[in-house]
């Protein structure tokens, strides 16, 4: 790893300016931080895992389904809206639309890191301000398909009595019960993606304040854009940590 | 990587080499695409799930190696983010049985 540099002595070894794994200690911290957010992720869509594998799946023809809160729901199912297509039935479109938004978004963030690399400021500020906006973009597209999601259907689902009778229908979604399946259906979906959302925000946050930075010239004045590719890091984990969302709740 | 240069030039370069980004969008592109035509063509369950799994680590590969630049980074620090993701997948092994035998007890 090391045999093209030239072997620090021991002195200069702890005596600061030395990188370890050939990365500045911003990245490193970065990398690890992402590490630890990986296993809260994991943690969080294992969870869904494993509450969607005690539940009983839906058996039989799809054309079929139905809602119940005695089975878990087909994604295709309730996620079938898009905004100005009312009544029409879309599945995985939207999602597919955001998807697509976060994945340019990140090509946008690699862009402007390469244009980092060549010092060219112009280049850095258009790139980034393309990122914001996908993450402004995406961040709209979930206020709607959340909004979608408890507002519910027009018919809502039908809740019978211990005698079978129907006494009240439920319509969209919240935390305590849902008109698509089991209330912890919708409770991990609004908790989830609610905590991809926030990780979208506050990524959001940092592009702007890195974009701001970028444009009264603090990155040239230091001599390496750095900073970019760190919010850089967070922003591709953001959108990695979408793909498994997007794998977990609409696929499977 | 060339990030902390010895002595950075003022001298911005106008032009990039960007073929290596568009490639790797046009491939996740391509395996979103792929996981479309699944979902509304296959039927299979087991065939559907393991082979969106499969496509999404096909996904998180390209995302973490080449947007993160991680496959260009030094070894050890691949192997030291890398080996800690194995626990990830101990876990889901232990949780999805788990949830068979929740099912089985309710």
């Amino acid at each position: 790893m090391a045999s093209h540099t030239t072997t620090p002595s021991n002195v200069n070894l702890w005596g600061g300016g030395v990188e370890p794994l050939k990365a500045s200690y911003g990245k490193l911290m970065m990398w690890f931080f992402l590490l630890s957010d990986t296993f809260t992720f994991s943690a969080l869509l294992i969870t869904y895992g494993l509450i969607r594998f005690s539940h009983q799946a839906y058996v039989g023809d799809i054309h079929n389904f139905t809602f119940s809160t005695e089975y878990w729901p087909v994604p295709d199912m309730v996620f079938n809206g898009i905004p100005f297509l009312h009544g029409v039935h879309l599945p995985l479109v939207f999602v597919g639309i955001m998807t697509f938004i976060l994945i340019m978004s990140s090509v946008t963030m690699v862009l402007a890191v390469e244009a980092g690399h060549r010092m060219h400021k112009k280049d850095v500020e258009k790139w980034m301000l393309w990122t914001i906006l996908g993450g402004i973009l995406f961040l709209s597209c979930q206020a709607w398909e959340w909004t979608h999601l408890i507002v519910g259907t027009e018919h809502g689902l039908q809740v019978k009595d211990v005698w079978g009778n129907v006494s009240r229908t439920v319509f969209g979604a919240n935390m305590v019960e849902n008109e698509y399946g089991p209330p912890a259906f919708a409770d991990l979906f609004f908790f989830i993606t609610g905590f991809h959302g926030t990780h979208v925000l506050s990524g959001v946050i940092i592009n702007i304040i890195i974009f701001y930075n970028t444009v009264i010239g603090v990155y040239e004045r230091t001599g390496h854009y750095e900073m970019v590719e760190k919010v850089g890091l967070y922003w591709h984990f953001v959108d990695l940590v979408w793909v498994f969302v997007f794998t977990f709740f609409y696929l499977i | 990587m060339d990030i902390v240069q010895q002595s950075p030039s003022p001298v911005a370069i106008e032009k990039g080499n960007t073929w290596v980004i568009w490639r790797t969008f046009w491939i996740l592109l391509a395996v979103t695409a792929l996981e479309f035509l699944i979902a509304f063509t296959v039927d299979g369950k087991l065939i559907r799930i393991t082979t969106f799994l499969l496509l999404t680590l096909v996904k998180a590969f390209y995302i973490v190696g080449e947007f993160m630049h991680l496959k260009h980074e030094a070894k050890t620090l691949i192997w030291s983010i890398l080996i800690p993701t194995i626990f990830v997948i101990w876990f889901v092994v232990a949780l999805m049985v788990e949830g068979d035998y929740i099912l089985m007890a309710r």
